[in-house]
C-alpha cells in the first residue's frame, strides 16, 4: 500500500451560506421549494435566494401576529436594550455586511463602509426612542371635568413592510427599526435584487435577544408576496415603500389593504435618500393612540 | 296622586326656519342644481324645510371657492388672525346656543336635554380650544417639523358628516381643518342639514373671508363627488364602515391624506367590584344616549357571572324609568330615530336576533303614533356568534353578554373588527389599567362612558377607522407630514 | 368581591352574628364613584314637572317637614310658636297642610307636646348628647328614655362617628340597637328611632352607604343625613346613596326604612328636586310623610310662598308670612 502526505490546497474553497427566509425565528426555505439567482451589480452570480410564495407570507403573518403580544407587551426598556444588542451583534458582523452591501449595490467599500455604520447608528438612534416615544407623542388631556384623561400610543400590530428595492441595509434598518420599536411586529419583504443583507440582518436578529417572529422576512418578489400582505385580513398596516415607482402596483396594493383598513403608508415617488434624519413621522405612522378617562374622586 | 313631570316644551319660537335652503359657497347661499330633497322632524315626520341638492358641478364650485379662499387668504393669513375668527364663531355658537340647540334636536330627533346640555357646549368649546393651537402650531408635532419652522396645512379638506351629531361632527371637522390653514367643503347628511347651514349663517355673521367654509347639502353622490374631487387635498369622513371602505378605495393612488372615523361594537365590561349603581347609569348612558346612534356605544353589555342577576335586575329597574318621547321636552330621556330607513335597520337586527334565540325585553313603553320610534331594547342569552353581538345596529338595543374572568372579558371585547371604544367598571385601580392596556380600542372609559372633551384625542384601531380627532393629534390630521 | 346587593335574609343575618362578619359585609357593599352619583344628580335635577304635580309636591314637602330648632338659646316661647307655626303653616290659608313634626332638644319635648295636642303633628326629640354624640352610653340611653317619657313621637339619635371612623362598626351598631331598645314605652310601643350618621363628617360616599346598611341592619325606622351643626349638611348625592340604601334594604328584607335629609335645604326648588329624586331612586311609595321626611326651618316658608304664588299668580315677599 502506498501512502501519500494530505495535500494542501493553495487558495481554500469557501463555505457558501445558504440565504433562506427568516419566518417565527427560523430559517426556512420557501415552502414553494423556489429560489431565484441573485446577481451582483455586474452581473455576477452572487448566491440562490429563496423565492418566498403567498403560503410564506401566510406563515410569516401568523408568527408576527404569535409575537405580538410579548413583544408588545414587553417593557419599552427592554425592547430598547433588544435593539440596542441588534446594532451591538450588527457591529461584530461590519466586515461581513460592507462586502454584501457593495456587492449589492454596486458602491465602493468606502461608501459601504460609511451605509453600514449609518445603519448601525441609525438603529442606535431608534433603539433609545423605545422609552421615550409615549413621552413625546402621548398626553395628558386637560378635560373640563373631574377625569383623569391621558393618551398613550400603542403599537398598531402586525405591520407589512416593503423594504426599499435600492438601499440594501440602511434603508432597511430605516424602515424595519421605526415599525418594531414601539411594539410592532413586521414581516418584511425585502429588496428583491439585492436581498443578501436582509438575510445577514436576521441572523443578526437570531443571535440578539430579538423573539421570534417579531421580525420576518421574505425575500422574493414583490409580485409573489406583496399582494398577499395587503389583502391578509390579519395584518395591521402595511409600509408600501418598497413598491416606489410602480405607481400602478402601489395603487392596487392600497386597494386591497382597504378590505380591513389597514394604515397605509404610501410609496414615495421615488426612493427616498436614507441618510437624512428621519424624525418620528415613521414611527407615528404605526401608532395608535389610546385615549383613557376615569373620573377623579373619593 | 303621584308624580308627573311636565310636558316641558323648549320653545320652537327662537328658530327661524325657512321652507328652503341652499348650499353655502364661497361665502353666499346659492341654490344647487340637483333635485331639492325635503328634510323632516323624525319625531313627527313633519316636513321642516327642502334643501338643495349639490350637483357635482356645485361642488366643483365650491371645491374652487374653497382653493382661491386657501391661496388668496386663508393660508397666508398669520395664524393669530385666523384664531380670531375662530374665536368669533366659537362666541356666536354660545350667543346663539338655545337656537342651535332647539333646531339640532328639531332636525334630528334627539332630546333637547342633550343638545342643550352635551351637543352645543362641546361645538363652542372645540370651536375655543382649536382657535388657540392656530397661532401655536409650530408646537403642533413634536419631531417633525425643523426647529423654528411651522408646519403647512394640506389645502383644501372635503368633509362628510354623519346625522348622529349633526354640529357636533361639523366642529370636529372645521375647527382643527381651519385652526391648522385649510379650507373646507362639508357635507352633512341628508338627514339632517339645517344646523350646518345655520353654522354657515354663523361664518357670515363672524365676517369669515368667503371660501373658508363651504357647506354642499345632498346624500351619497354628492359626498363622492366631493371626496373624489382631484383638487381635493384632505379627506375626513365620520359613518359607516362600509362607506369609508368606498371612501378608502377612492383616494387609492392620489395623494389625498384621509381620516376615518367609522362604526363600533364597543364593549362595556362590568366586574363584580364595580360601582353597581353608576355602572348601571354608565349602561343606561351608554347604550341609550342619543337614541344609541352613537358610533362608540357601549353595545355589547359583558357582565361578570357572579353579579349577572344582580346588575340586570337594576338595569331593567332603571330602564323602567327612561322616559321616551317628543325631543323637545325637556324631561325626554330617549328621543326619536333620526329616519325610517335607521328604524327599519334596527327593528331588523332586533327581528334577527330573536330569530337566532336571544330573548327580548323593553320595558312598558307608550310611543308616539306619528314619527319614527322604537323602545329601549335589551337582549339577553347572547352569545358572539349572535348577529346582534357582533354588528354595529347604531340604536337603542343592547346586546347582554356574560364572562367569568378578566382574561375572558379581554378576548371577547377585543373578538370583533372594530375598535373604536370600551367601558370597564370596577372598583380596583390595577385591574382597570390592566385591562386598559390589553383592550384594542381607541378610547377606554373606565367607570365612566361616553364622555367627550375637545382636548381628548378620538378615534379607532381596525376597522373603526384611523386618524384621531380632538386634541393635538386632532391637528396632525390637518398638517402636512 | 362584591357583595349583591339584591342578598338575602340569610346573608344579612350572618352579617350581623360577629364584628368581623358585620365588617365583611360592609366592606362588601358596591362602592360608590363620587362623579358618576354626582352626574347622576344633576340629570335628576334638570327634571320639571307639571304645574298640577308641583302645587300637590309642594304640600306634600310642607307635609314632610320636620320643623326645627336646635339652639342654645331655645326657650319655651319660641318652642310655642314653632309649634302655632308647624300646626298652621299658613294662617291665611286653612287648605295648607300642617308640617310631619317639631324637632326640638329633649328638655322642650314637654313643651312641644303640649303645643301640639290635638294635631297630629309629631314631636320629635334629638337624643344622645346630640350633636357630637360624644358621652358614655349609659348618659345617651337617660337621654333617649328621658325624651322618650316626656311623649317624644320620635327620637333622632346621633352615630358614633368617631367608632366608625375607627373601624368599630359593631360599637356604632350595638349603640343603635341599645338606643332603639330605649325608645320602647311601657305599652310596648315604640318611638320611632331615626339615626343621624352625620354624612358631613363620614366624608365619603362609600362610608355614607356603608353606614345607612349598618343602621339599618341595626333597627334604625329613618336613616337621616345631618345634625344641621356640621358642613356640608344635607347633599342631593348623600341623598341619592341613602335613597338607594333603602330601596335595596327593602329588595332584600321586606321593610321600608325612611329617610331624611336634613340642614340645608332651603328652598322650594330643591325641595322638589329631592322628591323628583325620591320618586326616580327609591319609588313613589317613599313620596310620603311616613317614609321622606326635610329637616328644615327656613325651608317652610319658602314653600308657603311658592304655594301663595300658585294660587295668586303673583310673586309674595317674606313679609308675609310669620318668622317663627
Amino acid at each position: 500500500m502506498v501512502w501519500r502526505p494530505t495535500l494542501q490546497s493553495e487558495s481554500r474553497l469557501d463555505v457558501r451560506k445558504t440565504y433562506k427566509l427568516y419566518v417565527g425565528g427560523a430559517f426556512p426555505r420557501s415552502e414553494s421549494g423556489r429560489s431565484y439567482v441573485v446577481h451582483d451589480s455586474r452581473g455576477r452570480f452572487l448566491a440562490n435566494a429563496a423565492a418566498a410564495s403567498r403560503k410564506d407570507a401566510r406563515d410569516a403573518v401568523q408568527a408576527a401576529r404569535k409575537a405580538f403580544g410579548g413583544w408588545s407587551g414587553a417593557t419599552a426598556y427592554n425592547r430598547g436594550q433588544v435593539l440596542y444588542r441588534v446594532a451591538e451583534v450588527m457591529e461584530g458582523r461590519h466586515d461581513q455586511f460592507v462586502e454584501e452591501v457593495a456587492a449589492s449595490e454596486g458602491i465602493t467599500r468606502p461608501r459601504a463602509q460609511r451605509s453600514v455604520s449609518a445603519a448601525i447608528d441609525r438603529l442606535v438612534w431608534y433603539a433609545g426612542w423605545a422609552d421615550k416615544l409615549a413621552q413625546v407623542v402621548g398626553a395628558t388631556n386637560p378635560v373640563a371635568g373631574p377625569y383623569f384623561d391621558f393618551s398613550v400610543p400603542e403599537p398598531t400590530g402586525v405591520v407589512a413592510v416593503l423594504a426599499p428595492q435600492k438601499s440594501s441595509l440602511l434603508g432597511l434598518v430605516s424602515v424595519v427599526a421605526p415599525v418594531v420599536v414601539s411594539g410592532n411586529t413586521a414581516v418584511v419583504a425585502s429588496s428583491r435584487d439585492r436581498p443578501l443583507p436582509a438575510i445577514t440582518l436576521c441572523e443578526v436578529l437570531a443571535t440578539s435577544d430579538v423573539p421570534g417572529g417579531v421580525v420576518n422576512m421574505l425575500t422574493g418578489s414583490l409580485a409573489d408576496t406583496a399582494p398577499t400582505l395587503a389583502s391578509h385580513m390579519d395584518v395591521n398596516a402595511i409600509d408600501l415603500t418598497g413598491a416606489a415607482g410602480d405607481d400602478e402596483h402601489a395603487t392596487a396594493l392600497e386597494v386591497a389593504a382597504v378590505d380591513n383598513l389597514k394604515r397605509v403608508l404610501r410609496a414615495p415617488a421615488s426612493e427616498p435618500d436614507w441618510t437624512q434624519s428621519p424624525g418620528l413621522d415613521r414611527m407615528r405612522r404605526f401608532l395608535e393612540m389610546k385615549t383613557v378617562w376615569h373620573p377623579i374622586g373619593v | 296622586m303621584s308624580f308627573e313631570y311636565a310636558p316641558a316644551p323648549e320653545s320652537r319660537a327662537v328658530v327661524d326656519l325657512k321652507s328652503s335652503y341652499g348650499l353655502f359657497v364661497d361665502g353666499e347661499f346659492v341654490d344647487g342644481n340637483g333635485h331639492a330633497f325635503k328634510s323632516v322632524s323624525p319625531a313627527t315626520e313633519e316636513v321642516l324645510a327642502e334643501i338643495s341638492e349639490a350637483t357635482e358641478d356645485d361642488v366643483d364650485k365650491a371645491v374652487a371657492a374653497a382653493r382661491r379662499a386657501y391661496t388668496r387668504t386663508w393660508s397666508t393669513m398669520p395664524g393669530a388672525e385666523r384664531a380670531k375668527y375662530l374665536y368669533r364663531i366659537a362666541r356666536i355658537i354660545q350667543e346663539r346656543s338655545r337656537e342651535l340647540a332647539v333646531l339640532e334636536s328639531l332636525d334630528n330627533g334627539k332630546p333637547i336635554r342633550e343638545s342643550r346640555d352635551v351637543d352645543i357646549p362641546l361645538v363652542a368649546a372645540y370651536f375655543f380650544y382649536y382657535a388657540g393651537w392656530a397661532d401655536k402650531l409650530e408646537y403642533a408635532m413634536p419631531g417633525s417639523a425643523p426647529r423654528g419652522s411651522v408646519p403647512l396645512p394640506l389645502g383644501v379638506a372635503g368633509q362628510v358628516i354623519p346625522w348622529n351629531f349633526p354640529l357636533l361632527m361639523l366642529s370636529w371637522k372645521i375647527a382643527p381643518a381651519l385652526a391648522a390653514g385649510n379650507t373646507v367643503v362639508l357635507k352633512p347628511a341628508e338627514t339632517t342639514s339645517l344646523t350646518a347651514l345655520l353654522f354657515a349663517e354663523i361664518c357670515q355673521q363672524a365676517d369669515l373671508p368667503p371660501g373658508v367654509v363651504n357647506i354642499v347639502t345632498g346624500a351619497g353622490e354628492t359626498g363622492r363627488a366631493l371626496v373624489g374631487h382631484p383638487d381635493v387635498d384632505k379627506v375626513a369622513f365620520t359613518g359607516s364602515t362600509e362607506v369609508g371602505k368606498a371612501i378608502g378605495r377612492t383616494v387609492a393612488g392620489t395623494r389625498k391624506s384621509v381620516t376615518l372615523e367609522l362604526g363600533g361594537k364597543a364593549a362595556n365590561i362590568v366586574f363584580d367590584d364595580a360601582p353597581i349603581d353608576q355602572a348601571v347609569e354608565g349602561i343606561v348612558n351608554g347604550i341609550f344616549f342619543n337614541q344609541g346612534h352613537v358610533c362608540c356605544a357601549g353595545s355589547r353589555l359583558l357582565v361578570q357571572e357572579s353579579v349577572y342577576d344582580d346588575v340586570l335586575a337594576r338595569l331593567k329597574r332603571r330602564m323602567a324609568s327612561l322616559r321616551v318621547g317628543d325631543p323637545l321636552d325637556k324631561n325626554t330621556d330617549v328621543g326619536a330615530i333620526n329616519s325610517s330607513e335607521q328604524l327599519s335597520r334596527i327593528r331588523d337586527l332586533s327581528q334577527v336576533g330573536e330569530a337566532e334565540g336571544a330573548e327580548r325585553w323593553s320595558p312598558p313603553c307608550e310611543l308616539p303614533d306619528r314619527g319614527f320610534w322604537f323602545a329601549p331594547t335589551i337582549f339577553t342569552g347572547v352569545t358572539q356568534a349572535h348577529r346582534i353581538a357582533r354588528e354595529e345596529i347604531f340604536g337603542p338595543v343592547l346586546s347582554i353578554l356574560t364572562f367569568r374572568t378578566p382574561a375572558e372579558a379581554v378576548e371577547k371585547a377585543n373578538n370583533t373588527p372594530y375598535g373604536l371604544s370600551a367601558g370597564v367598571w370596577t372598583d380596583k385601580g390595577s385591574r382597570i389599567l390592566w385591562m386598559a392596556s390589553q383592550l384594542r380600542a381607541g378610547v377606554v372609559w373606565a367607570n365612566t362612558f361616553n364622555r367627550f372633551d375637545p382636548t381628548s384625542p378620538f378615534g379607532g384601531y381596525k376597522e373603526s377607522g384611523y386618524g384621531r380627532e380632538g386634541g393635538r393629534h386632532g391637528l396632525e390630521a390637518y398638517l402636512a407630514k | 368581591m362584591a357583595t349583591p346587593v339584591l342578598t338575602s335574609t340569610d346573608a344579612l343575618r350572618d352579617a350581623v352574628s360577629t364584628p368581623a362578619a358585620l365588617r365583611r359585609f360592609l366592606h362588601g357593599l358596591p362602592g360608590v364613584d363620587q362623579v358618576g352619583c354626582e352626574a347622576r344628580v344633576a340629570t335628576l335635577s334638570s327634571r320639571s314637572i307639571k304645574t298640577t304635580s308641583k302645587q300637590w309636591a309642594l304640600d306634600l314637602a310642607i307635609s314632610m317637614i320636620d320643623l326645627t330648632t336646635l339652639e342654645g338659646q331655645d326657650t319655651l316661647g319660641k318652642v310655642r310658636a314653632l309649634c302655632a307655626k308647624g300646626r298652621r303653616p299658613d294662617p291665611a290659608d286653612p287648605t295648607c297642610p300642617p308640617v310631619a313634626a317639631i324637632c326640638v332638644y329633649p328638655d322642650m319635648v314637654v313643651t312641644a307636646k303640649e303645643g301640639l295636642d290635638g294635631s297630629g303633628v309629631q314631636v320629635a326629640s334629638v337624643a344622645t348628647a346630640f350633636p357630637s354624640g360624644r358621652a358614655t352610653l349609659d348618659i345617651k340611653l337617660q337621654d333617649t328614655r328621658a325624651a322618650v317619657a316626656d311623649g317624644a313621637d320620635e327620637i333622632d339619635m346621633v352615630i358614633d362617628r368617631g367608632a366608625f371612623l375607627s373601624g368599630s362598626y359593631q360599637q356604632v351598631f350595638d349603640e343603635i340597637v341599645a338606643v332603639k331598645q330605649a325608645c320602647g314605652r311601657p305599652g310596648g310601643d315604640s318611638a320611632h328611632l331615626k339615626v343621624i350618621m352625620e354624612t358631613g363628617e363620614l366624608a365619603t360616599y362609600d362610608n355614607v352607604r356603608r353606614a345607612s346598611w349598618l343602621s339599618m341592619l341595626a333597627g334604625a325606622d329613618f336613616i337621616k343625613t345631618s345634625t344641621g351643626k356640621v358642613q356640608p349638611a344635607a347633599t342631593m348625592p348623600v341623598t341619592l346613596i341613602m335613597l338607594e340604601a333603602v330601596r335595596d334594604f327593602r329588595e332584600a328584607t321586606g321593610r321600608m326604612v325612611g329617610v331624611k335629609p336634613a340642614g340645608g335645604i332651603s328652598t322650594a326648588k330643591d325641595a322638589i328636586k329631592y322628591l323628583v329624586m325620591v320618586n326616580e331612586t327609591a319609588g313613589d311609595d317613599w313620596l310620603d310623610p311616613h317614609w321622606f321626611r326635610f329637616g328644615a326651618s327656613r325651608l317652610l316658608n319658602d314653600l308657603l310662598m311658592q304655594r301663595t304664588k300658585m294660587t295668586t299668580g303673583r310673586y309674595s315677599g317674606p313679609d308675609y308670612f310669620t318668622l317663627d
